[in-house]
C-alpha cells in the first residue's frame, strides 16, 4: 500500500469518527462516547499527519511545529477546564474565533506559497474564500467575546447609514477579490484581509446580546466553510469533509434557534433588536397592583401541590440557583409532589445553555422537559415556579402582535393552575417588554435574589 | 469540464475539482442529516462539538508550517498552528465537560461528586 492510500485510509477513519462525535449527539445517553469517538479520530489524523514527508523533512519547522502545538495546548486545556458554566457562550465564542483566525492564516500562507504563474484562477478563487470568510469568523467571534463578557455594551450598536456601509465594505471585498485573483497581487490581498475583518467587526456590533448566540452559530458554520475551503486549496478530502460537516450543521442549527426565538436570521442579523423599546404591552403598567407572598406562603402553595413545574431562565443561573433550585425540586419530591422542569430552548444565554447548567447541578436529565412536552403538561400543572424566566412565558408572544417578541413560541407556564415568579424587580427581560404575566390574578410574586428565595422555599417547604 | 479536468491533472495528483466538489456536497447533505436529530437540549453541547472538528485546521496548519520557507511564511504559518491547538483541544475538552455532567435518574444512587461542592442531596423517593 502506498503512503498516499495509507494517509487516505486514515483520514478516512478520522472523518468516520467526526459523523459519530455528531450523532452521537442525537441522545444524552451516547452524547459523551460519541464526542471522545471524535476526540480520538482528531488525535489520529493529528499523529499521522506528522509522518508526512512535509512535515517533517524540515527539522526546524517539525520543531516549530511542536512547539506551537504545545503552546496551544497549554493555553486551550487550563482555558477549557476552569471556564464556568455561565461563560460558556462566550467560550464558544473564542475557540470558534481563533478556528476562523487558524484558517484565514492558512489560506494566506498557502497564497504566499503558491507559484503564481502557473496557478489555476479557481485555486486563487478558494485561497481568497479561506482568507475572508475566516477573517470575518475571527473579528466577529472576537466582537462577539467582547459583547458577551461584557467588555463592550450588549446592547446594539447603530449608526447611521450602517446597512448601506456594511453593503459597501462588502461590495468593496468582492470586487478586490475580483481583481486579486487577476493580478495575484500580494499587497491587494492585504488589503482584503483588513476590510475583511472590519466586515467581520460592523456585522456583528448591530446584533443584540441576547442575540449574540445564534450569531455565533453562523460564525461557525462560516469557519466550517473557511476549513473546507482551505480542503480544496491543500486538496484534503478530510479538511473538506469536516469543515462542510460544521458549515452544514452549523446553517441548520442556525435556523433551528431563529425559530426557537420566532424571528427570520435576517430580522436577528439586521435589525438591531433591543435598541428600540417599542410600546407593544406598555399600555398601563404603571399604577397597577402585583400580587407578592411570603416564601411561607409559596411554600405551603408547593407542598400541597400534585405536580410542579420550574421554569428556568438566566436569572437562575445569574444567581447561581442551580443547586438551589435542584434541593427544592428534591424536598418536594421527597414529599410526593411531582416535579419537572420545563425548558425554553433558548433559556440562559445561548440554546441549550439551561440544560447544561442543570446538568451541573446533578439534576438528572429525564425530569428536564423540552418546551412542547412541557406545554402539553402545563394544564394538568398545580404551580408553574417561574424562576428568573421572563421573555420565555411572555403570553406577549402570542397575542400581541405589535410585540417585538411576537411569534416566539413561549413556555405555556400561565396555563397552570397558578403562577409563581421568582424575580428580583418588576425590570423587563432582555428583550426590555413588560410582561402580563406578572399582573395576572393567579400570580404571586417572591422579590429577590434567585438563590435567597428558592432557599426559604426550600425551608418553607420543610416546615409545611 | 473537460478544460477544467485538464487543469488539474496539470497541477495536482488529486482527485480533481469535480471530485472534491462531489465529496463537498455529499458531507453537506451527511451534516444537515445528522444535526436535524440532535434535541433541543443538547444545542449548546453541539455548538461547541462541532467547533472542535472545524479545529482540524490543524492538519493544514501542520502541512504549511512544515514546508514554510521564509520569515514570513514561518511566522504565519506558526501562528496558525497555535490558533487552530486552541481550537481542537478547547473544542474537544469543554464539550466533554459539559456532556460528562448529563446523567440520567438513577434511583438511590449517591449524586456524583461535582467538581465544585454542591449541598448534599436530599434522598430521593421515586
Amino acid at each position: 500500500m502506498s503512503r498516499a492510500t495509507a494517509t487516505d485510509l486514515v483520514y478516512l477513519v478520522a472523518i468516520v469518527g467526526f459523523i459519530l462525535a455528531l450523532k452521537g449527539l442525537s441522545s444524552p445517553r451516547h452524547a459523551r462516547r460519541g464526542n471522545l469517538i471524535g476526540a480520538a479520530g482528531m488525535l489520529l489524523a493529528v499523529a499521522w499527519t506528522f509522518s508526512e514527508p512535509s512535515v517533517y523533512s524540515d527539522t526546524r519547522n517539525l520543531v516549530l511545529i511542536v512547539v506551537a502545538v504545545v503552546i496551544g495546548a497549554a493555553i486551550g486545556v487550563p482555558a477549557a477546564r476552569f471556564v464556568k458554566m455561565t461563560a460558556m457562550p462566550q467560550m464558544v465564542a473564542c475557540f470558534n474565533g481563533v478556528g476562523g483566525g487558524a484558517a484565514a492564516l492558512v489560506s494566506i500562507t498557502e497564497f504566499i506559497a503558491l507559484p503564481h504563474a502557473t496557478i489555476a484562477l479557481y485555486k486563487i478563487g478558494e485561497v481568497l474564500f479561506g482568507v475572508v470568510v475566516g477573517s470575518v469568523s475571527f473579528a466577529g467571534s472576537a466582537v462577539a467575546f467582547a459583547k458577551l463578557q461584557e467588555i463592550m455594551t450588549g446592547r446594539p450598536v447603530t449608526y447611521p447609514g450602517q446597512q448601506p456601509v456594511n453593503a459597501l465594505i462588502g461590495l468593496s471585498i468582492l470586487g478586490l477579490v475580483a481583481a486579486v485573483v487577476a493580478t495575484a497581487s500580494t499587497p491587494l490581498l492585504a488589503v482584503v484581509l483588513g476590510l475583511s475583518l472590519v466586515l467581520g467587526v460592523v456585522f456583528v456590533l448591530p446584533v443584540g446580546g441576547a442575540d449574540t448566540p445564534v450569531l455565533i452559530s453562523l460564525l461557525n458554520a462560516f469557519t466550517g466553510l473557511a476549513v473546507a475551503a482551505s480542503g480544496f486549496t491543500l486538496n484534503s478530502d478530510l479538511l473538506i469533509v469536516a469543515g462542510t460537516l460544521v458549515g452544514a450543521s452549523g446553517t441548520l442549527l442556525t435556523r433551528m434557534m431563529s425559530e426557537a426565538m420566532g424571528r427570520s436570521l435576517p430580522n436577528i442579523l439586521f435589525s438591531a433588536f433591543g435598541s428600540v423599546i417599542t410600546a407593544g404591552t406598555a399600555e398601563g403598567a404603571e399604577g397597577r397592583s402585583v400580587r407578592s407572598g411570603t416564601p411561607e406562603d409559596i411554600g405551603v402553595l408547593l407542598a400541597y401541590a400534585r405536580k410542579v413545574a420550574i421554569v428556568p431562565g438566566y436569572g437562575l443561573a445569574a444567581a447561581q440557583g442551580q443547586y438551589a433550585a435542584r434541593e427544592l425540586a428534591d424536598a418536594l419530591a421527597a414529599r410526593g409532589v411531582e416535579v419537572y422542569y420545563a425548558i425554553h430552548p433558548v433559556a440562559g444565554r445561548m440554546p441549550g445553555h439551561m440544560n447544561v447548567l442543570l446538568a451541573e447541578a446533578n439534576v438528572p436529565y429525564d425530569e428536564l422537559e423540552e418546551m412542547d412536552q412541557a406545554n402539553t403538561d402545563m394544564p394538568t400543572t398545580d404551580v408553574a415556579l417561574v424562576v428568573g424566566a421572563n421573555d420565555t412565558v411572555n403570553p406577549a408572544a402570542n397575542n400581541t402582535p405589535g410585540s417585538p417578541i411576537y411569534g416566539m413560541p413561549i413556555v405555556h407556564a400561565d396555563q397552570a393552575h397558578s403562577i409563581v415568579f421568582l424575580k428580583r424587580s418588576m425590570r423587563p427581560g432582555f428583550a426590555g417588554i413588560d410582561n402580563e404575566l406578572l399582573f395576572d390574578p393567579k400570580t404571586i410574586m417572591l422579590f429577590g435574589d434567585a438563590k435567597d428565595s428558592l432557599t426559604k422555599l426550600v425551608s418553607a417547604v420543610k416546615a409545611a | 469540464m473537460t478544460v477544467v479536468s485538464h487543469h488539474v491533472i496539470a497541477h495536482s495528483a488529486g482527485p480533481g475539482l469535480v471530485g472534491l466538489l462531489t465529496i463537498f456536497v455529499l458531507a453537506a447533505f451527511v451534516g444537515y442529516e445528522v444535526i436535524s436529530k440532535v434535541p433541543s437540549i443538547l444545542h449548546t453541547p453541539l455548538m461547541s462539538g462541532s467547533n472542535a472538528i472545524h479545529g482540524i485546521i490543524l492538519v493544514g496548519a501542520m502541512l504549511v508550517l512544515g514546508e514554510a520557507h521564509g520569515t514570513a511564511q514561518v511566522v504565519l504559518g506558526f501562528s496558525a498552528v497555535v490558533l487552530a491547538t486552541l481550537n481542537v483541544v478547547g473544542g474537544f475538552v469543554v464539550t466533554d465537560r459539559m456532556l460528562e455532567m448529563f446523567k440520567a435518574r438513577q434511583p438511590g444512587a449517591p449524586p456524583a461528586p461535582a467538581d465544585r461542592p454542591a449541598p448534599p442531596a436530599e434522598e430521593h423517593k421515586p
